[in-house]
């Protein structure tokens, strides 16, 4: 009973994130229209967008190979089991031990060099130039979201993400100078991982502007769906991320009653609204910048990282 | 019984090696000497695992050979076994692969007869008990692989890199033997088990761990001694480049290994130090040079460097918990290091082979000439993607684990006591990091350039999928990939012996825990379950497959390349392997290899075509090995009037050597 139980909540917790990811975008996309006094896209456009995708048919270049075609899936199911691993509503969830915080870094590491690969598979100049640029931006991120994790796990004593959840929520953390350092360096992160504003322009197909956009090009149809469906479920695990370790309050714990885990993706749900306006209001507020100013951008990233795991290794109480 | 049984098996390697000589140019000779070396590697493999969990001391022989004085002294224990394993498996990969790459062989009587030699050579010196064994089959490999380097000597600049190769070897066999010499001591205790019991005092101690890191170091590729690694591993035939990059780094990692953790005895809190700091900049540095390549054999060779400085993190991180007395996580360490041994021995020949068969089904190692490969050699392109996808260290395949294993053990470092270790733990982990998320971008570059896009050249558009016997080989290894990550808690059990040996202590048995999670310390600390992750990707990615395909559309048509409107036809507007790692090179190489781009436009009306060139320094290169080069070329060219003097004068000097030689005699007395 409680193995149905718990199979039933991992479940839940999967079709909770497939399905609140289209519609956290078109929220952030709405509130980003609204700031810029414009009406903007109905709230459930981008679920509209996803049924229209996969209803037509692919066009495949004649030069890509079963790689491209592999690849969507693979991505999207990356991503998506990635997703399902962050804990929402309730921690401790069935597989949640099935991968740490790093594991889960490697998993969205996995699904990024495949989509670079995708970028590579027909043979254009576009591609290779959303791939090359998707590379040097992953290989400042994601050092810095280890580093990132090394705080975190430094001062929780694990890189379980329950474990992390229940330690910030006990309140024995307090406030620390290595822990403000790394929210600020996983928020830039997040920003650049998701190919938000600063970093590269979601809503834009400029050529010599965009990183993303520039890798999919070639992808249509259900290819092109499933790829958005991850980047919209890769928003969505990085904003749960953030929530999770940071604002960890209201996450129903291992034995939760069915009020309480209620109470819990009610929470999750109000979590995932403030996220959502104060990326919008982030991103209105500031102007995309050129490619090669991002290093400089993540390299802060990284350096925070850094000093924030220093700080951890010189002393406990930072 | 069994040692006797492995030295049978050497025995039977060397004896290989003369009748190679003679088969060297006969029809057969290919899969005669390919073959027996299969079946005996395959049978020390069984010999060494047998070891590796078998109770009881280590068997060890005494042959009369060598010095009259010392003997040549043999011996098995659960280090000894591990790397046998990794030599054999290696070995026997390498021999499946050769039996159809070997059958392209223009001069197969330059490669046949140091193969088995080569092969008995690595074993040779895994299984050696005392300094004088030791150094001899060191040499005696690295003489091996040199003649096998310089094979092909006619191609390219094969000859400087053996000529490079030979210098250095040289140089590191001197350290090591400089290393042996002062822990044998006045006393000239040469066989391990009197050394071992001999307890140095602390500034030999240091001399010779000096000495252990640059010997084993430069055998191993460790920045700044790695300068000859990615000119000699590529100049080799394929499989013997899997060899040297996947095997014989190996054999100089147990060098140093057998070295600092078991005839040193206890380490000082400081020897961590070096090894920790050398093994961050091998890996950052090895894999940025590895990006800047565009010869698929060098970027591989230059990558080794990169994962050497992960198993050097590894074990310098376990070499600092030792010397802290914590040796729980001091066998996590070592385990993740030694785990990463075998990995990369497995994915780095993979991936030799795999660029072996592209060189034999187009001639070509420069990527900017291939391309397209996926279409004409489908299933070698897959097994390269599984090591590519292992080598940069991806879930759910082997890299990631030992890499995992390796971060999990960084985070146990803060309670560490000493000042220095608590700011340089961090720093190597930053380095860690950075050198996984650059391997990953390498290997887009290497496997997207090359296999993936358009074919480049003629001769890509024309390649035919390589021999079954060459599939077969990398067929085994990439399934290891997968075994190795899938259920990596066999792999760290198999590890404890060694662990246990080495520190008396091993990470926690892994295989009774539920769904084969690994857990190193404590569940609520860490775990990882790859099995579980794979499954879960592959059932919901099939799900989405199944649904999709079911309830949406399954329709597909082919049509021209989107590319923004802009298709062109010329293969060559696509990214090439430098294009790629431009943005890369803008961000690090500035600093790292003083890259400039000087870019000429022709002028308006002009219908020449613009230039954009591409400056790299080597600095290491420039700063270390080319001062002591022109050094030498210098002194050679003072020396040389020697040559042209009378006799008289050379009676002078040969009697006033003399004369000085006997004086220091005197007052040295």
């Amino acid at each position: 009973m409680a193995v149905i139980r718990d199979f039933g909540l991992q479940g839940m917790q999967m079709m909770l994130v497939l399905l609140l990811s289209p519609l956290f975008t078109g929220f952030v996309r709405k509130v980003k229209a609204r700031l810029l006094r414009r009406q903007g896209p109905p709230l459930l456009q981008p679920y509209r967008d996803l049924a229209r995708l996969m209803r037509k048919e692919v066009v495949l270049a004649e030069s890509a190979s079963w790689l491209l075609r592999v690849i969507p899936y693979i991505v999207f199911a990356g991503t998506w089991v990635a997703a399902s691993l962050v804990p929402t509503f309730r921690s401790g969830l069935l597989f949640s031990w099935s991968a740490d915080l790093i594991a889960l870094i490697a998993l969205l590491g996995s699904a990024r060099f495949f989509l670079a690969l995708a970028g590579l598979d027909v043979g254009t100049s576009f591609g290779g130039l959303g791939s090359s640029r998707e590379v040097m931006i992953a290989s400042l991120a994601e050092p810095a979201m280890l580093m990132i994790m090394f705080t975190l796990a430094l001062i929780a004593g694990s890189t379980q993400l329950s474990t992390m959840a229940a330690y910030m929520v006990s309140g024995e953390v307090g406030l620390r100078v290595s822990l403000g350092l790394a929210l600020l360096a996983l928020i830039m992160v997040a920003i650049a991982e998701n190919a938000r504003i600063p970093i590269d322009n979601p809503a834009t197909h400029l050529e010599l502007t965009m990183v993303h956009e520039a890798m999919v090009l070639e992808y249509s149809g259900r290819h092109l769906a499933l790829i958005d469906l991850a980047s919209e479920l890769k928003l969505l695990l990085y904003v749960s991320l953030i929530a999770c370790l940071f604002l960890p309050w209201g996450i129903a714990g291992p034995d939760a009653t069915v009020g309480e885990i209620s109470a819990g993706v009610a929470v999750y749900v109000g979590k995932l609204a403030i996220g959502g306006i104060l990326l919008a209001v982030f991103e209105t507020s500031i102007a995309k910048m050129r490619v090669f100013r991002v290093p400089e951008f993540l390299g802060a990233a990284l350096m925070l990282g850094l000093l924030a795991t220093l700080l951890r290794f010189v002393s406990g109480s930072f | 019984m069994l040692l006797v049984y492995a030295l049978c098996g050497v025995a039977a390697l060397l004896a290989l090696a003369p009748l190679a000589v003679a088969l060297g140019r006969s029809t057969h000779g290919n899969s005669i000497v390919y073959g027996a070396s299969l079946v005996l590697t395959l049978m020390l493999s069984v010999l060494a695992l047998l070891e590796l969990f078998g109770q009881g001391p280590p068997p060890t022989v005494t042959l009369p050979l060598g010095l009259p004085w010392i003997g040549a002294h043999f011996r098995i224990d659960s280090l000894s076994a591990f790397f046998l394993i990794v030599v054999n498996m290696g070995g026997a990969a390498a021999s499946i692969f050769a039996i159809g790459y070997g059958r392209h062989e223009h001069a197969p009587e330059r490669v046949l007869p140091f193969y088995p030699a080569y092969l008995a050579g690595m074993n040779l010196v895994v299984i050696a008990n005392d300094a004088f064994t030791f150094l001899v089959s060191w040499e005696f490999m690295s003489l091996a692989s040199w003649a096998l380097v310089v094979a092909h000597h006619r191609v390219g600049e094969n000859l400087r890199a053996g000529y490079v190769y030979l210098l250095m070897a040289g140089f590191g066999t001197l350290a090591l033997l400089l290393g042996f010499g002062l822990l044998a001591g006045a006393s000239g205790e040469y066989v391990f088990d009197a050394v071992r019991t001999s307890h140095p005092s602390s500034g030999v101690a240091a001399l010779v761990l000096v000495l252990a890191i640059i010997g084993a170091g430069s055998k191993a590729g460790v920045v700044p001694l790695h300068a000859w690694l990615p000119l000699a591993h590529p100049a080799a035939p394929s499989h013997v480049s899997a060899l040297m990059s996947g095997v014989m780094t190996k054999v100089a990692v147990y060098g140093f290994v057998r070295i600092a953790f078991d005839l040193l005895g206890e380490p000082a809190w400081w020897w961590s130090m070096p090894v920790l700091a050398v093994g961050g900049i091998t890996a950052v540095m090895g894999v940025l040079y590895a990006l800047m390549q565009h010869d698929l054999k060098r970027l591989l060779a230059y990558h080794t460097v990169e994962n050497i400085g992960i198993i050097y993190i590894g074990l310098g991180l376990a070499l600092a918990f030792k010397a802290h007395a914590m040796p729980f996580a001091a066998a996590l360490a070592l385990t993740a290091g030694l785990f990463h041994v075998f990995n990369h021995s497995v994915f780095k020949s993979l991936l030799f082979f795999g660029a072996g068969a592209v060189l034999n089904a187009t001639g070509e190692r420069d990527m900017e000439h291939l391309g397209g490969l996926i279409h004409r050699m489908p299933q070698t392109a897959f097994v390269f993607l599984v090591g590519c996808v292992a080598i940069s260290a991806l879930p759910p395949l082997n890299g990631f684990v030992s890499e995992w294993l390796t971060f999990q053990a960084i985070l146990l470092s803060p309670q560490l006591p000493s000042w220095g270790l608590k700011f340089l733990v961090p720093a190597v982990g930053a380095l860690l990091a950075l050198s996984a998320a650059l391997a990953a971008a390498c290997f887009v570059k290497a496997f997207g350039v090359t296999f993936l896009g358009r074919a480049r050249t003629a001769i890509a558009a024309k390649a035919q999928e390589t021999d079954s016997n060459s599939l077969a080989a990398m067929y085994f290894l990439s399934a290891l990939c997968f075994v190795a990550g899938i259920l990596p808690g066999l792999f760290i059990d198999a590890l404890a012996p060694v662990s246990n040996a080495l520190l008396g202590v091993s990470m926690p048995r892994q295989t009774g825990l539920d769904w084969l999670t690994i857990v190193p310390i404590a569940e609520s600390r860490s775990s990882y379950n790859a099995l579980l992750v794979f499954v879960f990707v592959t059932i919901s990615g099939s799900i989405a497959a199944f649904a999709i395909h079911r309830l949406a559309s399954d329709k597909l048509r082919r049509g021209p390349a989107w590319d923004c409107g802009y298709p062109d036809p010329s293969p060559a507007t696509q990214y090439t392997a430098s294009s790629f790692a431009q943005p890369i090179r803008r961000v690090y190489g500035a600093s790292v290899f003083r890259a400039r781009e000087t870019g000429e436009m022709p002028p308006p009306t002009s219908t020449a075509p613009a230039r954009l060139t591409v400056e790299l320094r080597d600095l290491i290169w420039d700063t270390a090995y080319a001062p002591i080069g022109s050094f030498v070329a210098y002194a050679t060219e003072r020396l040389n009037i020697l040559q042209f003097l009378t006799i008289r004068r050379y009676l002078t000097l040969v009697f006033s050597a003399l004369v000085l030689l006997l004086l220091v005699l005197a007052t040295w007395q």
